[in-house]
């Protein structure tokens, strides 16, 4: 603990529907609090299909997960595993087990409540839908990410989440402050936004009327960054690592200006010349 | 050729405008069915038995059993509905 914090916080990271980034977000954000200076736990809640270990590029130091540290099987300290790139971040995997009712919301908040003793942040990387494990990601969390993408069904899906996340949740239950809930808009592509083709940044926000924490744009360095294990945030060249940089920022309550959301319109000949390096910010 | 002139042309594909009004309509629409509208419209329809009976000397418990709430939505708007249906006997002259 660097005693930034006195109460660590958890942060839910989810959407309703599948693919659009959680587990990218999760990652990304949960490195970037780290490079921060903050001790970090990200949590997969997603049992039976774990991923964010492979994300996270710790795959194979995987020996307890979360199931086992629930059924006392594992301490705490054994299952989590210390990130190969910053000392301060810790990743705890979800169980490949198929039984889907193995957590247990008391359990969980008591395990929460122990990571709260050590850590500034805890990132809960949701789930998709809306059974159990997306639930009990939620239930606790002080501020929820909602991922969106810029496409009707993942829309109507965040709509949903936020409707649950101000209802069901710990702090709806007991009628404390709300949850504080922030849209990221990921997979933005301006030039599909200008033609017309894509929803835009105000358009999401006309419907969700979520603060916006930031967009992430349609990048080639997302799929980079997964196929060698390394949180695109990482990759600091790249416009999704950045922005999801300027994210983490805004997220710690710093002032950014929004990137990457308007068309930078190069021209043609700039466009054959950088065609190569296209998913690295110009 | 085809394609290339496609390519230059300025063509405004309106399709996130369509997928906006659509998202609009479907979300307003679920926002009002969900859990917590269901509760505003029962906490509203306790309410208005409350203030009936204020004013007329009627049996709430009865009452409440003939009061309907209906909501529905045709094109372009929606439409709360309330049926009270009182009987004869219960309705009193005001106090």
């Amino acid at each position: 603990m660097n005693g930034k914090h006195v109460v660590a916080e958890i942060i839910v990271v989810t959407s309703g529907k599948g693919g659009v980034g959680k587990t990218t977000t999760s990652a990304a954000f949960a490195t970037g609090l780290a490079q921060r200076g903050n001790r970090t736990v990200v949590i997969d809640f997603d049992v039976g299909l774990r991923n964010l270990d492979l994300i996270m590029g710790c795959e194979r130091r995987v020996v307890y997960d979360f199931v086992n540290v629930i059924n006392g099987d594992a301490t705490l300290r054994q299952a989590l595993i210390k990130d190969k790139r910053y000392d301060n971040l810790f990743i705890l995997p979800a169980s490949q087990t198929r039984d889907k009712d193995s957590l247990d919301k008391e359990a969980v908040g008591r395990i929460l409540n122990e990571l709260k003793q050590e850590f500034d942040y805890i990132v809960c990387d949701s789930p998709a839908g809306i059974e159990r494990g997306a639930f009990l990601a939620m239930y606790y969390a002080d501020s929820a990410i909602v991922v969106t993408n810029p496409e009707v069904s993942s829309v109507r899906d965040s709509d949903r989440i936020l409707g649950i996340l101000s209802s069901k949740s710990k702090r709806a239950e007991e009628g404390s402050e709300h949850i504080k809930e922030h849209l990221l808009l990921t997979r933005y592509s301006p030039t599909r936004v200008e033609r017309g083709e894509m929803l835009s940044v105000n358009d999401v926000l006309d419907i969700l009327s979520v603060p916006l924490l930031g967009v992430i744009p349609e990048s080639q360095a997302v799929l980079r960054a997964s196929n060698s294990g390394t949180p695109v945030i990482v990759d600091s060249e790249s416009d999704a690592g950045q922005a999801y940089t300027d994210a983490v920022a805004r997220f710690l309550g710093e002032d950014r200006p929004h990137r990457f959301i308007e068309n930078t319109k190069p021209s043609l000949l700039k466009r054959l010349f950088t065609k190569k390096r296209e998913g690295v910010s110009a | 050729m085809r394609n290339l002139l496609k390519y230059f042309r300025k063509d405004k594909n309106p399709s996130a405008a369509l997928a906006k009004e659509r998202l609009q309509i479907i979300i307003s629409h679920e926002r009002i069915h969900s859990s917590n509208r269901a509760n505003l419209l029962t906490s509203m329809q306790k309410e208005l038995v409350e203030v009936i009976a204020r004013h007329l000397n009627i049996d709430t418990h009865k009452v409440r059993e003939q009061v309907k709430f209906d909501f529905a939505q045709n094109d372009g708007h929606s439409v709360l509905e309330l049926n009270i249906t009182l009987p004869d006997e219960d309705i009193v002259a005001a106090r």
